[in-house]
């Protein structure tokens, strides 16, 4: 029978099926990060139960590691505490881990990807709902919950009930300075916050296609956005050269193999979706956030919506709310937004080519007065290919703090945060009320618009810097 | 986990509707590390007024949370059904639940049963009237007793079956470990591991 991407793993991975029961699915990798898994070891220790997988198992500390002084204790003890104990529970349990320090170190859905660990057809799961990132290899992954961690650390399966699939279709061309990051924030403004849900996404068309595999992440890291449970993108070539030569990529003839069984990762011509949304690449422009959920965005020529322009109701308060919070009034251009801070990082927008991007467009010039530009290498493997590459130059060169790898401001557990009433234009993915400190005002911008936005001190792209330098 | 086939106790009547997973347990109470001791959050923001149902000696001890409806909306944390049961909950009453709570309640042996609100209502009159009333929840039968009466209470077959027998998500699921293993054998060799 024709089949989806999606159904074709889930087929793939079902270890008993039974009648009016959810499947069980084994799981090929399981990440662990230290915020939601010390319950999950406290569960198997209190059960007597040990981790049935190790070697499918790996972690990483990201959530509260510091981004300054890394070789210092870990200040806030409520940090360390959540850290040492994910280090205790590894060594215990026999769990890999590349904690703060190690070079492999970094968000854990950077380093899946890089180390050569996520590839096409598996099922990935992490206690993080941004599991979805790997699913621009053409993996299932998804985030679980405590409970579901433990399961898989204990069982290496998950029981779960069958998902809807979507298809998102961007035929096309995306225009020079028009990034996946503004395609998945039209994508979420498409369909809004709840569009998804119950959903794995695959995403597909001409536009997808041309993208890098990091631009794939990134589209894919923000299903969760749009409510979706995952996201996906069939493998082909530009997956298989990402992968060709990692360290944990098969090698030799088991590469063969493995490229040989990738290829056969395709929805089926004749394959039918629950719900096919589609869009037109030429349409999409630089996307930014005005409120306080990733599906108020516009382009960001456009301005401070209307709250009363908004035919729903619930639409109209949220719209109301959001303002207040933002502190923004109706009408006012997105482009005459001042921000107090930039923050280039996170699982999003984290990755090498992310930080190429925006300091191309930040070389030889210089972060805006008042505004901290804060760029954080989403693992310790960027920063060193950044650093080889001299981006740390060009960003320390412009004004800009480099710091060490994390997830930092992205959710401000550790002190990378945004004082109350402090504005961010931020390549994150969250843009909810504190998401980065109590009281912070978050809009969510890609890499490009990050980078020029430091350099005006208001929400630009690169194409402003023109004007903006002809004017100063 | 331990069977639980009927649970016999005191009531707490909170007379709240759409009390919510963080009023059930606010975030800054997340960040334990253990299994345990999340009753220190329980309803934090409403214990610091000294009038609050729980704040009162009678409420001591109380295995039954007899609460509004539309129980356990917002966020999909467990801590919220782990915040109960280190109270002291055994089971929660109410007229509507909400489905994630619900789900994570049965995997932590918190009993949800669904009752009538105008059955609510009565509980709560008569654990007002004398809080030292026992309420009787049984899950074999599927009723809820207090005094002279006894009502019906809703409760999915498999979760029921699952407190009855004290099997938990991973009980469930060793017990298929030869499908597991057989899988693992099937799987191709060139796939990753992490050592
Ligand atoms: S970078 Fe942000 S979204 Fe990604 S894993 Fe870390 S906290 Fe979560």
């Amino acid at each position: 029978m024709a089949a989806t991407l999606a159904e074709k793993v889930w087929e793939a991975h079902v270890v008993r099926r039974a009648a009016g029961e959810p499947d069980l699915l084994y799981v090929d990798l399981h990440l662990v990060h230290e915020v939601t898994s010390p319950q999950a070891f406290d569960g198997l220790r209190l059960a007597g139960r040990p981790v049935r997988r190790p070697d499918l198992t790996i972690a990483t500390e990201d959530h509260n590691v510091p981004t300054l002084d890394i070789e210092r204790p870990i200040a806030d003890p409520v940090s360390r505490t959540q850290v040492e104990t994910l280090r205790r529970n590894c060594a215990e349990f026999g769990v890999p881990i590349h904690p703060l320090g190690d070079a492999e170190q970094g968000i854990v859905h950077v380093v899946g990807p890089q180390l050569g660990l996520t590839q096409p057809g598996m099922t990935v799961v992490c206690g993080d709902s941004h599991t979805s990132t790997h699913g621009a290899f053409g993996a299932l992954a998804f985030g679980i919950g405590t409970s579901e961690v433990e399961h898989v650390l204990a069982t290496q399966t998950l029981p779960l009930d069958r998902f809807r699939t979507m298809a998102v279709t961007v035929d096309g061309e995306l225009a020079p300075g028009v990034t996946a990051k503004d395609v998945i924030l039209a994508v979420i403004a498409e369909i809004g916050t709840g569009g998804g849900q119950g959903y794995v996404i695959e995403y597909r068309g001409s536009a997808i296609e041309a993208l890098s595999m990091e631009a794939r992440m990134t589209i894919c890291n923000m299903s969760i956005e749009a409510g979706a449970r995952a996201g996906m993108v069939a493998p082909d070539d530009t997956t298989f050269a990402y992968l060709e030569g990692r360290p944990r990529a098969p090698k030799g003839e088991d590469w063969d193999a493995a490229v040989r069984a990738w290829r056969e990762l395709r929805t089926d011509d004749d394959a039918t979706f629950d719900r096919e949304v589609v869009l037109d690449a030429a349409d999409i422009t630089p996307y930014v956030t005005w409120g306080t959920n990733p599906a108020q965005g516009l382009p960001l020529s456009a301005s401070v919506p209307d709250p009363a322009s908004f035919d729903d109701q619930s639409a109209r308060q949220a719209a109301e709310r959001a303002l207040e919070y933002m502190g923004l009034r109706p009408g006012t251009p997105l482009r005459d937004i001042a921000v107090d801070t930039v923050f280039l990082g996170s699982c999003t927008n984290g990755r090498i080519e992310d930080l190429r991007a925006a300091a191309e467009v930040i070389r030889g010039r210089s972060v805006a007065d008042g505004v901290r530009m804060l760029v954080v290498p989403g693992s310790v493997r960027v920063r060193l290919a950044a650093e080889a590459e001299g981006l740390d130059v060009v960003f320390k060169e412009a004004g800009a703090e480099w710091r060490h790898a994390g997830c930092s401001m992205c959710l401000g557990m550790n002190p990378d945060q945004l004082a109350p009433g402090e504005r961010s234009a931020s390549t994150s993915n969250r843009n909810f009320e504190g998401r980065q400190g109590k009281g912070g005002r978050t809009h969510l911008v890609s890499p490009l618009v990050a980078a020029a936005t430091a350099v005006v001190g208001r929400l630009a792209s690169p194409d402003d810097l023109e004007r903006h330098a002809g004017k100063a | 986990m331990e069977p639980v086939t009927t649970i016999t106790g005191r009531a707490v009547a909170l007379r709240r509707s759409n009390v919510d997973t963080d009023q059930i347990i606010p975030a800054v109470y997340l960040k334990r590390v253990t299994r345990s001791g999340f009753e220190d959050g329980l309803f934090a923001a409403w214990r610091s007024d000294p009038d609050f149902v729980l704040n009162r000696p009678e409420s001591a001890g109380a295995t039954v949370l007899v609460a509004g409806a539309d129980f356990g909306t917002g966020s999909s944390r467990e801590h919220a059904v782990w915040a109960l049961r280190d109270h002291g909950f055994r089971v929660v009453i109410s007229s509507r639940f909400a489905d994630i709570f619900r789900g994570n309640a049965g995997k932590g042996g918190l009993v949800t049963a669904r009752v009538e609100q105008p059955d609510v209502e009565r509980l709560w009159s008569a654990v007002e009237a004398d809080p030292s009333t026992e309420v009787t929840v049984d899950l074999a039968s599927r009723t809820v007793r207090w005094g002279e009466s006894t009502v019906s209470f809703d409760i999915d077959d498999y979760t029921r079956w699952r407190l009855m027998e004290g099997l938990d998500d991973v009980d469930l699921t060793l017990r298929h470990a030869d499908s597991v293993a057989a899988y693992e054998d099937r799987r191709p060799r060139w796939m990753p591991t992490t050592v």
